[in-house]
């Protein structure tokens, strides 16, 4: 067709008719401007889209450049919340459905982590673990009639210091050892504090649906609920920190996972034991009962002495 | 000289033609009508009697919660701000969530200072929430806001207390269902009363994409507030 030709050579008049009437104007050669070939539309596509791994090497460049204000100032913890609400859902998702491949920090957390998601899902798990642990006592003492009703608010000040060690302590030390680990020999670094805080918050996302059905009390159904949340959780902690692991030699890779695991199941058996009592006889009368074992513990080895 | 004073005349009619020689001296002095004294004299509230200053301020409080109970989108409640209204709320819930329960083995009901450092605390980390994610709103405007939004709590606290002490304590269980099923009505209609309050006075001040990320911890308080409502229980 001649129309590509016609209209490049017009345009070519076009540029030198402005030039010959005012020679000093500065010139650009955009050649986007043309938009008549096929060719050079398909080579302005590829330069302005934005596919995932541009995305992810830009914010892999800019990664050091983040975060640069001192720590006294309000934009550095602003920085920490910088995720919109589609972010949050997207994350919350991928902790719900942990597939063998997909590592949580690389594919939804990508250098931008934040201290949104867990910090809320941690109160929102800390309330929900004492309201249904007072609604499952309740509903374990309907028959009996000399049972008087009590808020238990009590729980809520333990619900709030087991749960909130647990997000910043563990990561802390999984942390540590990590970068120990990697320090001395490689050098592709390991997740940063923050990415590991926030693995370890997301993943307790699984535990509030988990709370809330807990308030049901037939043991067989709370003990199957705890065994697949646990499993949902801790399949979203293994995949994630299984590819720094599995370079090292075998006991060390296996046992930080089992590690990690075993401190998870502590914090779910921990939380159903003390919030979820389903026998009556349990709840009002245990203080006094280890009390007094306590107590005859100490005089029995009193006495010999 | 005389030029000089005409000069000042808003028409500046004789500016063109004013010439000052050189060995004249300009001299004179330009006065300006101090109005600023007076101002300060009548807001200084030194000199008023007691009675004025605090029946200013309860006015004040008292036109807040009419605001907050018919919630417009009115910037009243955020331009001026006070805290009198808040701490009035919280400190009539927290003595009414008082059981009186003697037996501390089984502590039953939150304590006044459990629910004072929830009340406050917890509007302090939904205020600094919202900054983070990059709110216009001042920090004592938002608190100022979440601690009236209380308000048909503490009036539904008011109603189940009253529910309470009208059902005598060994009544028949259906008497019992059904001033348990209007408590529960009471608290969520006035827990959502006091989110949609809030969100009416709060969510403006958000970027549209993150909206629902402020609005979520603003339902989670007054979540918590209604449930220790709900589930106060009178000591036996």
């Amino acid at each position: 067709m001649a129309s590509p030709d016609d209209l490049k050579f017009q345009e070519f008049q076009e540029a030198t008719d402005l030039l010959s009437a005012d020679p000093g104007a500065s010139t650009l050669s955009a050649s986007s401007h043309s938009g008549a070939t096929g060719a050079s539309l398909g080579d302005v596509k590829v330069d302005l889209s934005d596919d995932e791994e541009n995305q992810q090497e830009n914010s892999e460049l800019l990664g050091g450049e983040k975060r640069t204000s001192g720590f006294w100032t309000f934009e550095y913890y602003q920085s920490f919340f910088n995720v919109d609400t589609v972010q949050v859902l997207d994350r919350i998702k991928g902790s719900l459905m942990p597939l063998p491949g997909r590592n949580f920090v690389k594919h939804h957390v990508r250098n931008n982590p934040d201290l949104y998601g867990p910090f809320w899902i941690c109160v929102t798990l800390v309330f929900s673990m004492a309201i249904s642990g007072n609604l499952s006592t309740f509903l374990s003492n309907q028959g009996n009639p000399s049972h008087h009703y009590r808020p238990q608010f009590h729980k809520v000040t333990a619900a709030a210091v087991t749960v909130f060690l647990y997000v910043w302590l563990v990561p802390l030390g999984v942390w540590g050892f990590l970068t120990w680990k990697r320090g001395t020999e490689r050098q592709i670094s390991s997740y940063s504090f923050l990415e590991t805080v926030c693995v370890y918050g997301y993943s307790l996302f699984i535990y509030i649906p988990t709370s809330m059905l807990w308030s049901i009390p037939f043991d067989w159904w709370q003990w199957l609920l705890m065994v697949v949340a646990m499993m949902i959780s801790g399949m979203v902690l293994v995949t994630t920190f299984w590819p720094i692991v599995c370079d090292e030699t075998k006991t060390t890779a296996f046992g930080t996972m089992v590690v990690i695991v075993l401190l998870h199941a502590l914090l779910a058996v921990g939380c159903k034991l003390y919030f979820f009592q389903t026998a009556d006889v349990v709840s009002p009368t245990q203080p006094p009962s280890i009390v007094g074992n306590n107590t005859a513990a100490l005089t029995s080895m009193a006495k010999p002495h | 000289m005389a030029e000089v004073d005409e000069s000042n005349k808003p028409l500046f009619a004789g500016l063109s033609d004013v010439s000052i020689s050189e060995d004249i001296p300009v001299e004179g002095e330009i006065s300006v009508p101090v109005n600023s004294q007076n101002p300060d004299d009548e807001f200084s509230t030194l000199d008023e009697p007691v009675k004025d200053t605090i029946l200013r301020d309860l006015r004040a409080v008292g036109k807040k919660f009419v605001h907050v109970m018919y919630p417009k989108k009115s910037s009243a409640l955020l331009r001026d701000w006070d805290l009198w209204g808040p701490l009035l709320l919280c400190v009539t819930l927290a003595l009414m969530l008082q059981g009186g329960s003697a037996d501390s083995k089984d502590d039953g009901n939150p304590q006044f200072a459990e629910v004072f450092v929830i009340i406050w605390f917890g509007s302090i980390v939904i205020t600094l929430n919202s900054k983070l994610l990059g709110g216009t709103i001042s920090f004592f405007q938002s608190l100022c806001v979440l601690g009236y939004c209380i308000l048909p709590l503490t009036v539904a606290m008011l109603l189940c207390r009253l529910l309470l002490m009208m059902t005598p304590e060994k009544a028949n269980n259906a008497f019992e269902l059904i001033g348990f099923i209007l408590r529960v009505v009471v608290v969520t209609a006035s827990f959502s009363w006091s989110t949609y309050a809030s969100t009416a006075f709060l969510a403006d001040s958000q970027p549209a994409n993150r909206k629902a990320l402020v609005v979520y911890p603003i339902f989670l308080f007054y979540f918590v507030i209604g449930w220790m409502i709900l589930t106060f229980a009178t000591s036996s």
